[in-house]
């Protein structure tokens, strides 16, 4: 789950790290407010949660609250990456001496978490890596002790710097993964962190993703996200009160299957046989029919939809019960457009014959019938 | 043989009295794995499909001599499972649970790690050594033994392909679920090492997907130790965009890492071969291995 760059400066501020001073605003009227208790030039941050937001011109610099309130008004009026913008944060602008990058991600093949450092700030921290891997500082954390005071003045000194600057520099750090750990963060990062001119480090953007399979430890966060405050389409939304997963694509293939790496496999071979899938959704194991019922449902809310793809690989799911379960959502919701399902395992011809009796394809293997839907869309769905 | 798990494990069932557990106990028993006891706290002394029901793995494990333990503990408390089951000795746990933080998962593989265990997991459907032992969920009437090695980070994938190779006469050594979760306690370089000290095993699939680059470290593995075996592999996730989360935890392409393309291109390199689709494993084996039953 991402969170709001504002929340992740308030995070931030409540641990300790220095961020520039500003306030939220959701109207122009409270713009101006926010912005007359600051000091000018503000910038004003339209708060979406794509990124790119600087090159789609999301940001926007104000010398007076007249111009943070026409620019907010402005920024309200947009849409980034086809995301309304609802609020956006005025903040002083600082005066910058140096953009730093620091953040704190997982790293997989170590099974630990990781900060990377970086004298080089303000842009894609992968593109440095891939660059100037010089100037990339990775310091792998060992989870029983910490991120350690030694580790992070380590860093300070690898990023250059001397004297007290070092200490000042590593307790940002160590505070940084505090926050991190307490908030479940799979990824947290400052970028830039900015040196300032009187040689003060204060983070001037502020990200934070928290792992999504803790927030039964954030019921905020989790509450938020259930009522739809973040990034999620209708479907997704609806999949994830359902514990299903649901990712909107840009295709006209509705697609359901059991088993993340089956739907994927899936949906590249509608790919590989020329066609656009419109979804992903992975009902999971041994889903009961009324789950199955809630997928079709929610892909088929979809109007871009023209034809369905279900592809089951029963395991110890028996496929009659799958197919009664098709059968019984066919009739549920009335569906008109199309399908094609791909059955196996166990009792597959029994699942087969009650589905084939009403006139419903079904097919052995994936190629096979994702060639097929892949025709019926091209045919309009018919 | 095999690797992992063999007719002398011996195995416990955390939260064997759970609707999962239980199931899966029955079907684990009839496949001729040993279950010789089950933990549930606050349900002692019930027996669940004949087997034992302990209140602690202490107690289990001492009246059972249990060397291995499957865990079916819901995600907040399955950690803790994982640390109870590594603190009383036992050196191969199967996490089958999903969605387990992963600053939890990173504690456990730590641990793990200092005492010398392996975990399989989490967000796996377990290991099976075809007609030796399953500790998992997998559907075992799709598995044949014989001599192909298998390590997946996806499920069903691996039903999928497990079911292709039996067809078309190859059987399996060991089908090792590494688990869809961005922290798993083996990968495919540890499977890699295993299958390389297994006789039995005459070649291996690797089945990854979009996230991460366990990979593209595999791929470097395979070329810096020269391997020896034949690797055959297939990797899920060519269409998914990025930013997105496929289903799996770990399925995501952050930016331009961890792509499909990226994997692919790291396996062509380390001369493995890539199949286009699942159902190309078994020919694509045919060409670089005589293992046919």
């Amino acid at each position: 789950m991402k969170l709001y760059e504002y929340e992740a400066k308030n995070i931030l501020e409540k641990y300790g790290v220095g961020t520039p001073h500003g306030g939220l605003a959701t109207n122009s009227s409270q713009a101006r407010e926010v912005a007359q208790k600051l000091t000018m030039p503000v910038v004003v941050k339209a708060q979406v949660l794509v990124a790119g937001r600087g090159k789609a011109g999301g940001i926007l610099f104000a010398q007076s609250a007249d111009d943070a309130q026409k620019a907010t008004e402005k920024l309200l009026n947009m849409r980034i990456k086809g995301i309304p913008v609802e609020s956006v944060w005025i903040e002083e602008k600082i005066q910058v001496k140096k953009e730093l990058y620091f953040g704190i991600t997982t790293d997989r093949f170590n099974r630990c978490y990781v900060a990377i450092a970086s004298s080089v700030g303000g842009v894609d921290i992968e593109e440095v890596a891939s660059e100037n891997p010089e100037k990339v500082v990775k310091t792998q954390i060992n989870p029983q002790l910490g991120l350690k005071p030694f580790q992070t003045r380590e860093i300070a000194r690898k990023m250059g710097y001397a004297g007290t600057q070092i200490s000042e520099l590593a307790k940002v750090l160590e505070r940084l993964y505090e926050a991190g750990m307490d908030n479940d963060a799979e990824l947290i990062e400052m970028n830039p962190l900015v040196e300032t001119v009187d040689g003060k480090f204060i983070a001037a953007d502020a990200r934070i993703i928290v792992d999504d399979n803790s927030l039964f430890r954030h019921q905020d966060y989790r509450k938020r996200l259930l009522e739809g405050g973040g990034d999620l389409s209708p479907q997704e939304l609806d999949a994830m009160n359902n514990d299903l997963a649901y990712v909107r694509l840009e295709g006209d293939i509705g697609v359901i299957g059991n088993g993340a790496g089956l739907v994927m496999a899936t949906l590249d071979a509608i790919q590989y046989y020329g066609g656009r899938p419109a979804n992903f959704l992975d009902v999971g194991g041994g889903a009961t029919s009324e789950k199955n019922v809630l997928a079709m449902k929610i892909v088929l809310s979809d109007p871009r939809v023209r034809v369905l793809f279900i592809n089951i690989m029963g395991g110890i799911t028996r496929c009659d019960e799958v197919a009664k379960g098709v059968l019984e959502a066919k009739q549920k919701i009335g569906v008109t457009k199309p399908m094609v399902i791909r059955l196996v395992g166990t009792n597959e011809e029994e699942g087969k014959r009650i589905l084939t009796d009403v006139g419903i394809q079904v097919l052995d293997s994936m190629e096979e019938a994702a060639q097929r839907a892949v025709e019926i869309a091209g045919n309009g769905g018919n | 043989m095999g690797i992992l798990i063999d007719k002398n494990t011996r195995a416990i069932v955390q939260n064997i009295t759970g609707t999962q557990g239980s199931f899966h106990t029955r079907l684990m028993l009839e496949f001729g794995t040993k279950i010789v006891a089950g933990t549930a706290p606050g349900k002692g002394g019930r027996l669940v499909e004949g087997v034992p029901v302990y209140e602690t793995v202490e107690e289990a494990k001492e009246k059972h001599q249990a060397n291995a333990s499957i865990i079916f503990v819901p995600a907040p408390y399955a950690a803790d499972a994982a640390f109870e089951a590594l603190e009383n000795g036992l050196r191969t746990v199967v996490i089958i649970t999903e969605h387990i933080p992963i600053k939890d998962a990173i504690e456990v593989m730590a641990y793990a790690r200092q005492v010398g265990a392996s975990i399989i997991g989490p967000n796996t459907p377990g290991i099976i050594t075809p007609g030796a032992c399953k500790l998992g969920i997998m559907p075992s009437h799709i598995f044949t033994p014989g001599s192909i090695g298998m390590a997946s980070r996806s499920g069903t994938l691996t039903y999928e392909i497990a079911a292709a190779l039996s067809k078309q006469q190859f059987g399996q050594s060991t089908c090792l679920g590494l688990g869809g979760d961005p922290i798993t306690g083996l990968n495919f370089i540890d499977a890699l090492r295993m299958f390389e000290k297994d006789q039995q095993t005459k070649a291996v699939v690797l089945i990854g997907e979009i996230g991460g680059n366990l990979e593209e470290l595999a791929a470097d593995y395979i070329v810096a130790e020269k391997y020896s075996k034949p690797v055959v592999a297939y990797v899920a996730g060519r269409s998914a965009p990025s930013g997105k989360r496929m289903g799996h935890a770990g399925a995501i392409v952050m930016g331009k890492a961890g792509t499909a393309e990226s994997k692919i291109e790291a396996f062509g390199k380390a001369g493995v071969s890539v199949a286009e689709k699942p159902s190309d494993i078994p020919k694509l084996l045919g060409r670089v291995v005589n293992a046919r039953i």
